[in-house]
């Protein structure tokens, strides 16, 4: 009985997940006409590719999406790469200097970004990377770096230090129980942090609308806003389909890294 | 809008930041063999109105080797965060496509490049005075001056769906001979039967909408005495809104369900005959034409008139930016966008009215297919809105006329409470623009 409520609770969550997912499928199939009945339908009565030809044909989304995607990647792994050694020391050394850079990571958290925005355009314009694909990294790699950086310092955290005074009386150097001790064991936080740098990189509206002006340069959230109007009007077909079509590469690469995603590695590696 | 606040607060305490690094780029003009490059930030959403602009920026660019134009497509939710950064930043696009209201501020921070000298003559003419009224502004130094050309227009207008019409057996009423608010009125309780409503008013946004129509009735929401502007909500304002609300809940011919929707929300219901008009602005036609199901007939209308048929008008307008480099050129290049074929082009692609005299002449613009005849007509009775040049407009519609007017609708507060908080807390907002 409780096991058939549990399956019926999941079975409700997924459907609440899913729900968004198939609308946006279904919207894109559907004709103008049908989009606009009173009583919506789930299935389309004549389903149509159209929307997909009239966003394909209209925008570079292929393009785009090969923009977002490089830099989605660039700024995820750039991301990890500077904050795990910052949060490995953040975690392990404790002193002034240390509570200093956690105050000061927890403050950048809570500073609007809207106020930077306009100073760190001027300091892109100054380094000529106003319209560069690099530049925007630069920024994605800037705003996420302290949120991933708290992340990970969690992940050291939990990674008991017994375990590498345990590698010390092995004979292991300090590199080496780094290397061969607390990284497997930091792989799911890596693993979260990257899935989360990625994810705002690919979904980054503002600094992108801001930083590339060349149409040749844009990014996939630049370019789907292209069927929208004023006052929240849009053209919903076109905009479900290139929609749908965006979110394609961020499952997959979830559907990929997901697997690693697993806890417990550390189940009983320390015997109180 | 709370971003577009604290960019320009931003954009402040960056200009002053920018002041110390020396400004930098000084200007390298081109070799003269090398063409000339121009941005054109263009706003186009519309499937055809996009491809009349990329049409139209092709056309020049073939005929004029020595200035290329780039197409870039921005987009209306974020236009104005993105210049704010750009105009900062000293990276603007040349010519920028916009809204009139937008322009006034732009205009007073020094951004846009004062037109006047620069109109072509033919240009300026082929244009009425009422539309490039809404593009003079005061510069930020005492001096007005044109900070766009305006091109494209929207007015309201009544769609119709025509079986209900033609059963409730009332006078049509015709671009000459619109109905009066009493006709309008008479004509929605008798089409109010068999569980349909009369009329829609869908008010998510209700203030622009509202001081639109509020002019038939000489009502302007804004006075300005000595320089000083205040609101002002007398007979003449609270006609209209009383309308509107005794349709709603004296008259019960319209429809409630859709008071709390969006624009184009109600039209789903419009198709399933719940209700037989919808007063919107002539853009929606485009959506009707679109989606509406094979078999519905619907018929554009004129707005009704009260002591006048006079609509305020804002223009959508393309502008050039005070820091471009070839302000002359860019120039050259609106008077060939916005000449009279081309703006009846892009009219037609965003389902808009042309301000060009010669392109509202046009047989695409006079059609009476999708209602084209009746829309074009009721440009003659635009003039400039009064609230575009009032300071603190858009604060005073967001804090202050928004939620009153969404209450007013709702039959939440009386027409006097309205009239007190619009004039008591806009006051107070107006004033803090003109310390």
């Amino acid at each position: 009985m409780r096991r058939a409520s549990q399956y019926a609770a999941l079975a409700a969550y997924i459907v609440f997940l899913a729900f968004p997912l198939v609308w946006l499928l279904s919207t894109a199939l559907k004709t103008p006409q049908e989009m606009a009945l009173a009583d919506p339908t789930w299935i389309p009565r004549e389903p149509t590719l159209a929307n997909f030809t009239d966003a394909f044909g209209e925008q570079d989304l292929v393009g785009a999406a090969v923009r977002s995607l490089g830099v989605a990647l660039a700024s995820s792994v750039i991301t990890v790469l500077i904050s795990l050694p910052a949060a490995y020391a953040m975690a392990r050394y404790r002193g002034l200097v240390n509570r200093i850079a956690i105050g000061w990571v927890l403050v950048s958290q809570v500073f609007p970004f809207i106020l930077i925005i306009i100073p760190l355009f001027m300091i892109l314009r100054d380094l000529e990377l106003v319209n560069t694909l690099p530049g925007l990294v630069v920024v994605h790699v800037t705003f996420t770096l302290p949120f991933a950086l708290w992340m990970l310092q969690g992940y050291v955290r939990a990674v008991p230090p017994e375990l590498e005074e345990a590698a010390a009386v092995d004979g292991a150097t300090r590199l080496r129980s780094i290397v061969k001790v607390v990284a497997p064991l930091l792989a799911p936080g890596v693993v979260a942090t990257l899935l989360f740098a990625f994810i705002s990189s690919w979904n980054e509206f503002m600094f992108a609308l801001v930083i590339l002006q060349n149409p040749d340069v844009m990014t996939l959230p630049l370019t789907l806003v292209r069927f929208t109007g004023p006052e929240g009007v849009a053209r919903l077909g076109p905009l479900a389909a290139a929609s749908l079509m965006a979110t394609i590469p961020s499952l997959i690469f979830f559907a990929i890294i997901q697997r690693r995603l697993k806890s417990g590695l550390m189940a009983g590696a320390v015997k109180g | 809008m709370r971003i577009k606040s604290a960019l320009a607060a931003a954009a402040v305490v960056a200009l002053a930041a920018a002041c110390g690094s020396g400004g930098g780029g000084g200007s390298s003009s081109s070799a003269p063999s090398e063409p000339v490059k121009i941005n054109f930030l263009s706003l186009a959403w519309q499937k055809e109105s996009v491809a009349a602009n990329k049409q139209l920026v092709d056309e020049w660019n073939k005929a004029n080797p020595n200035i290329q134009v780039t197409y870039v497509q921005g987009s209306w939710d974020n236009v104005n965060d993105q210049l704010v950064t750009q105009f900062t930043g000293g990276t603007a696009p040349d010519v920028i496509h916009n809204d009139s209201p937008a322009l006034s501020g732009f205009a007073t921070d020094g951004y846009l490049l004062d037109l006047k000298d620069k109109l072509p003559a033919e240009l300026k003419s082929d244009i009425p005075q009422a539309a490039w009224d809404t593009v003079t502004f005061d510069g930020g130094k005492g001096e007005q001056g044109i900070y766009g050309v305006p091109f494209l227009q929207e007015s309201q207008v009544i769609i119709a769906n025509k079986k209900l019409l033609e059963a409730s057996k009332v006078r049509v009423p015709t671009a000459d001979n619109p109905w009066t608010w009493d006709e309008f009125s008479e004509a929605a309780k008798k089409m109010t039967k068999d569980g349909a409503f009369g009329v829609a008013w869908p008010m998510k946004s209700p203030v622009n909408k509202t001081l639109n129509l509020a002019l038939t009735y000489g009502g302007t929401f804004f006075q300005t005495a000595e320089g000083k502007t205040t609101v002002k909500v007398g007979p003449e304002e609270r006609e209209v809104l009383q309308r509107i609300h005794d349709q709603l809940y004296k008259d019960k011919s319209a429809d409630p369900a859709a008071l709390g929707q969006g624009t184009a929300d109600p039209l789903p219901a419009f198709y399933k005959g719940k209700f037989a008009m919808l007063p919107a602005g002539v853009f929606l036609r485009q959506q009707v034409a679109e989606q509406a199901p094979d078999g519905f007939e619907w018929v554009t209308l004129p707005g009704p008139k009260g002591t006048t048929a006079q609509q305020g008008a804002v223009s959508q307008t393309l502008s050039i930016a005070q820091d471009s480099k070839h302000a002359d050129e860019a120039m050259k290049f609106i008077a060939f966008f916005l000449n009279g074929p081309n703006q009846a082009k892009l009219a037609k692609g965003d389902w808009l009215l042309p301000t060009s005299q010669s392109a509202a002449a046009d047989p695409a613009m006079t059609t009476q297919d999708n209602g084209w005849d009746v829309a074009t007509a009721s440009a003659k009775n635009l003039v400039v809105a009064p609230f575009l040049k009032v300071n603190g407009f858009d604060e005073w519609k967001n804090k202050v006329a928004t939620p009153v007017l969404q209450e007013f609708y709702a039959n939440k507060i009386t027409i006097d409470e309205v009239a007190k908080r619009l004039v008591d807390e806009g006051n107070k907002v107006l004033e803090r623009y003109q310390r």
